[in-house]
């Protein structure tokens, strides 16, 4: 095998070598400072390179390594917590290494090799294991245990295992076949990790967001998109999904995006407090950060780093929620080295393979049950941006085609600050009916029939506001003047919801059905007064609904909700009297 | 050492220039190219292979011939960079341009700039008070952000640019901003407007001026905003300047890449720009921000203006996938005769939110900007309906609002070109002029701020 050949051409991030023998996905070490790089193509005795660093300064002539490898992540303790870039080098050690600015030729390891973990084994001697079975625990973190699993693919009788400190690379099992295995395992990112088979989801992503938990649930191990131009609070709603999901471990890609949002991020996230947990939220994190100026060959790879990494996690039986913003990023950076392959473009530049990468990174979300026979889920939502807010570009629709949620960010909204700006005429779920059980269960038996009574209050309102448009509100009848009202409500004191509020930024299920009871109990009540002579403007204006719809911003209103109702429902009646 | 002259030229297309077998040469290499008259144009490499390099001039290839003898330099494009810049005016490629002596340098840096590690960035918090109204109230600038202004052709965008950078400051400090100024492509009549404000104002004194004008080359405007960043990076990262970088006018920027990606026929994408677009223009936005350790920063105010006033477009729309937020010139606005007519409603300043405040601005800043902006909205939604129905058919809400959205335009946007707002005087005059709205419908205003700053109540 010949692994050194020379580099023949340059043109930007893609690199043509010659005279090396390569595999497709080899990972290769390009010129004298040993870039990491990607073979994507192969001709004949040329082997076409994406270079995952900047190529300025790099001859014909230098030299080129091929690792032999495919490009891998690793996988053990110590993942948690980490700010990786897109090929798995922590940003900490980057900067010990090269300052500020991220220079290039440094390989870093995805996590400290030396430092000692405490390993339970969980089988014994003489067990017999198989692959992705859990051999031992490891504390990784406060909240999160790390499961220390057979690679997929070996297995065998256990000769003997030991449990102590270790560091991830020592030996913890050896089986009879001479197999010997570490806490490290390592695993090509454009593989799928195997499970045992997939299940169909049937409980929801806690979100904490109302509009997304009640209109348009997402399920765990379902995958959902979420569209929208600039401006449209995509970020934010990405990383408050990240902040709260009820997800146990939480995968963060920020593809492609602002840097100083990123840090923003990276600022934040170590200070956030698990609402579940009660613990640090970067606890049960990982995050990746590839800012839109860093190489477009590592922001291509990013995702599946990201990916690969939350499938591990699965593996050990948990579910993962991964964040990807943005995917439009992701599917740019395919478009520029395909156009530097100088293949022939599909629709808009794209390369016509965009629709099958999109589907098959969307594929590897799911509920499964795992080697190990647990259950574990992987969760995707993948922000989309599309050029000018246009939905029918190439990724938009790549996009849609394989989720099964679609939260349409809507740019209007987010001018008249009404955040989260999701459109509810536009998105959809198609979870309900495999969630529904669960809510009656768990929640209220009527539970998915006040969700069709709001969700069609705002279809109504949708259309009388074109009414409204012309004619003015006055001109409508005043029970649908009352319909205006209630939905005015939902929009105010439901939609509405403040991502940066201490309360209000995260709503529990069970305070959200009540709130949207809550809703549907001021339109009867009002309904009722009104058919008993009370004026609309009365019943509108009683004080007491200003207090039920304020008070979502203390900490005590779940208790408080009750009250507050019964004394709105008082007031309402009193304004019969007046009349 | 003297470096071998190449005569292989086989081809030349536009601003492209193709040789045949030459020794390696690097990728992005610098190229000299000598003229039979003597004369020397720049280049760079675009492509590299044993058979054949792509280079691209800079002052574009008139004159080139197959003959013309070609060196290459052996190293990247580097700017030479010292404290003597500030001052001085220079040429889209970086040579004096007024006359004065070379630039001594201290170092010599590369023009096209690492990334910062996302993880060595600090989070942009200081306000910069701009002294306009509509900017430092609704679309709050913040040291080290990339805040472009989206603008057409016609508009007082450059007035506003230099009104910025005339009035710039720290709350509470004299500390001065050094301007890098950029000129892509704009018209002599542009430039000498900027300088000769510059020269008024006694700016130039603390500016760096890079400029390429419409009759320059237009390929070298691929390297002109480079080497201004680079120059600002040198002083902000280097010297602990903070410096406020205005370039103008991006739009001309992203034809020069068009004009560069049709040359070498590459696969276009929307509006024949070329795919990579998003991470060139990335490559320049994203050179902004403050980084830890160091006191220096770096405030970008790119100017583009949106071809047909389209916000679609692929040039604002990119960018303002990579900027943090924007600032939308208004043409109705412009045309009602209303200085600066900025539009706060497609603006945005997404850093806002970590910059306002009791700290920094005043604890009623977010409320006041919220209450603003959605009373402003929904007056100037109401606009649309009385065109219909008629002012007598809106209820008393409607019509204070609607009248509020009149006075907005009239007493908050409007400023002269030379006044310089306080931000209290700026909350201030907010307070003053929500007052004519009655307080139940102002519902974003927190109860304590009422209570507070309310005109009624201040007395």
């Amino acid at each position: 095998m010949k692994n050194e050949g020379v580099i023949y051409r340059i043109s930007g991030p893609v690199v043509t070598a010659t005279g090396m023998e390569a595999g497709m996905y080899d990972v290769v070490r390009v010129g004298h400072e040993g870039l990491m790089g990607e073979v994507i193509e192969l001709h004949g005795d040329k082997a076409v390179i994406q270079v995952y660093e900047d190529t300025s300064g790099i001859r014909p002539g230098e030299p080129v390594l091929n690792t032999r490898e495919t490009l891998s992540v690793a996988l053990g303790p110590g993942l948690l917590t980490q700010i990786y870039d897109g090929i798995q080098r922590p940003l900490a050690t980057l900067e010990e290494v090269m300052g500020v600015f991220i220079t290039r030729g440094v390989d870093a390891d995805g996590f400290d090799m030396e430092k000692k973990w405490k390993f339970e084994a969980t089988v014994s001697k003489g067990d017999e294991v198989v692959g992705g079975q859990v051999i031992g625990t490891v504390q990784e973190t406060e909240t999160i245990v790390h499961k220390i699993m057979v690679p997929p693919g070996k297995g065998g009788k256990v000769k003997s295992i030991s449990t102590g400190d270790f560091n991830v690379t020592e030996d913890v099992c050896t089986l009879e076949d001479g197999t010997t295995m570490q806490m490290m395992q390592k695993w090509p990112v454009r593989t799928p990790r195997p499970y045992q088979q997939k299940y169909a989801p049937d409980t929801p992503l806690i979100t904490g967001m109302r509009i997304l938990d009640f209109l348009f649930p997402l399920a765990k191990g379902g995958a959902a998109g979420i569209p929208g131009p600039f401006g449209s609070g995509k970020t934010v709603t990405q990383q408050s999904l990240a902040k709260y999901s009820d997800a146990q471990i939480v995968v963060y890609i920020g593809c492609g995006e602002r840097g100083n949002e990123m840090t923003e991020v990276l600022d934040e996230f170590p200070h956030l407090i698990d609402p579940n947990t009660g613990k640090p939220l970067m606890n049960r994190t990982v995050m990746i950060a590839n800012t839109s100026n860093m190489p477009v060959a590592a922001r291509e790879a990013s995702v599946y780093t990201g990916i690969t990494i939350a499938e591990y996690f699965r593996d050990m039986g948990y579910d993962v929620a991964l964040m990807a913003d943005s995917t439009s990023r992701w599917a740019e950076a395919m478009r520029e080295i395909s156009s530097r392959l100088e293949e022939m473009p599909g629709e808009e530049g794209y390369p016509a393979y965009l629709s099958s990468r999109i589907a098959e990174f969307y594929e590897r979300a799911g509920r499964v049950q795992t080697l190990n026979g647990d259950d574990g889920s992987v969760t995707v939502i993948g922000a989309v941006s599309p050029p000018g807010g246009d939905i029918s570009e190439p990724v938009s629709q790549g996009t849609l085609r394989i989720v099964k949620v679609f939260w349409g960010l809507d740019a209007g909204l987010a001018r008249q600050r009404h955040f989260p700006a999701i459109n509810w005429l536009s998105s959809y779920s198609l979870y309900p009916p495999s969630l529904d059980q669960w809510f009656r269960d768990e929640i209220g038996q009527d539970y998915p029939e006040i969700r069709t009574a709001i969700s069609s209050l705002l279809q109504v309102e949708a259309e009388l506001q074109e009414i409204v448009q012309l004619v003015g509100s006055d001109a409508l009848p005043v029970d649908q003047q009352l319909t205006l009202e209630v939905a005015r409500m939902i929009r105010e004191y439901f939609l509405q919801q403040n991502g940066f509020h201490e309360v209000d930024a995260f709503c529990s299920v069970d305070l959200h059905y009540k709130m949207a009871k809550a809703i549907l109990t001021f339109q009867e009540s009002a309904k009722s007064a009104m058919a008993a002579g009370a004026e609309l403007q009365d019943v509108v204006n009683v004080p007491a609904r200003t207090e039920l719809m304020r008070g979502r911003f203390e900490s005590t209103y779940t208790e408080e909700i009750d009250g507050l109702l019964n004394k709105m429902n008082e007031e309402i009646a009193a304004a019969i009297e007046e009349n | 050492m003297s470096r071998k002259e190449y005569r292989t030229i086989t081809d030349v297309k536009g601003p492209l220039v193709f040789l045949n077998k030459t020794e390696p040469v690097a990728f992005g290499e610098i190229v000299e190219l000598r003229m039979n008259d003597g004369s020397i144009k720049n280049g760079q490499v675009l492509d590299t292979s044993d058979e054949l390099v792509i280079v691209q001039v800079f002052e574009g290839t008139a004159g080139v011939d197959l003959s013309t003898g070609v060196k290459f330099m052996g190293d990247v494009f580097k700017l030479p960079v010292s404290d003597d810049l500030i001052g001085r005016i220079l040429d889209g490629a970086g040579r004096p341009k007024d006359g004065g002596p070379e630039i001594v340098a201290d170092e010599d840096a590369d023009i096209i700039g690492a990334a910062i590690n996302p993880y060595s960035r600090q989070s942009p918090h200081d306000f910069i008070q701009t002294g306009i109204s509509a900017i430092d109230c609704c679309t709050t600038l913040v040291r080290g952000q990339k805040l472009p202004i989206f603008s057409a052709s016609g508009l007082p965008h450059n007035d506003i640019a230099l009104q910025i950078a005339r009035q710039a400051k720290l709350k509470d400090s004299d500390q001065e901003f050094i301007v890098v100024f950029c000129a892509m492509g704009i018209t002599s009549e542009e430039y000498n407007f900027f300088r000769s404000d510059l020269e008024r104002t006694g700016a130039l004194e603390n500016a760096v001026l890079f400029v390429n004008l419409a009759d320059d080359p237009a390929v070298e405007r691929i390297i002109t905003p480079r080497l201004a960043l680079t120059a600002a990076e040198y002083l902000a990262f280097e010297k602990d300047y903070h410096v406020l970088v205005i370039y103008t006018d991006m739009t001309n920027y992203c034809d020069a890449l068009r004009q560069i990606g049709a040359a070498r026929e590459e696969v276009p994408g929307r509006r024949g720009y070329p795919g990579y677009m998003y991470t060139d223009l990335a490559m320049l936005y994203e050179r902004a921000g403050i980084v830890k350790g160091k006191k220096g920063s770096i405030t970008q105010f790119p100017i583009l203006t949106m071809p047909g006033d389209d916000i679609t477009h692929p040039i604002p729309d990119l960018s303002g996938y990579i900027t943090e937020g924007q600032i939308v010139i208004s043409r109705e606005l412009h045309q009602a005769g209303i200085y600066p007519p900025i539009n706060v409603l497609p603006s945005l300043s997404r850093l806002m939110g970590s910059c306002i405040g009791a700290k920094t601005t005043r604890e009623d800043h977010k409320s006041v900007s919220d209450q603003m902006y959605a009373a402003y909205a929904q007056g100037r939604e109401l606009r649309g309906l009385v065109a219909i129905v008629g002012e007598d058919a809106l209820n008393e809400r409607d019509k204070q609002l609607l009248d509020f959205s009149g006075v907005f335009e009239d007493k908050f946007l409007r400023q002269s070109r030379d006044e310089d707002r306080s931000i209290d005087e700026t909350l201030d005059l907010c307070w003053t002029l929500m007052s004519d709205i009655d307080t139940k419908y102002l519902v974003r205003l927190d109860q304590k701020w009422i209570e507070k700053y309310h005109p009624d109540n201040r007395e």
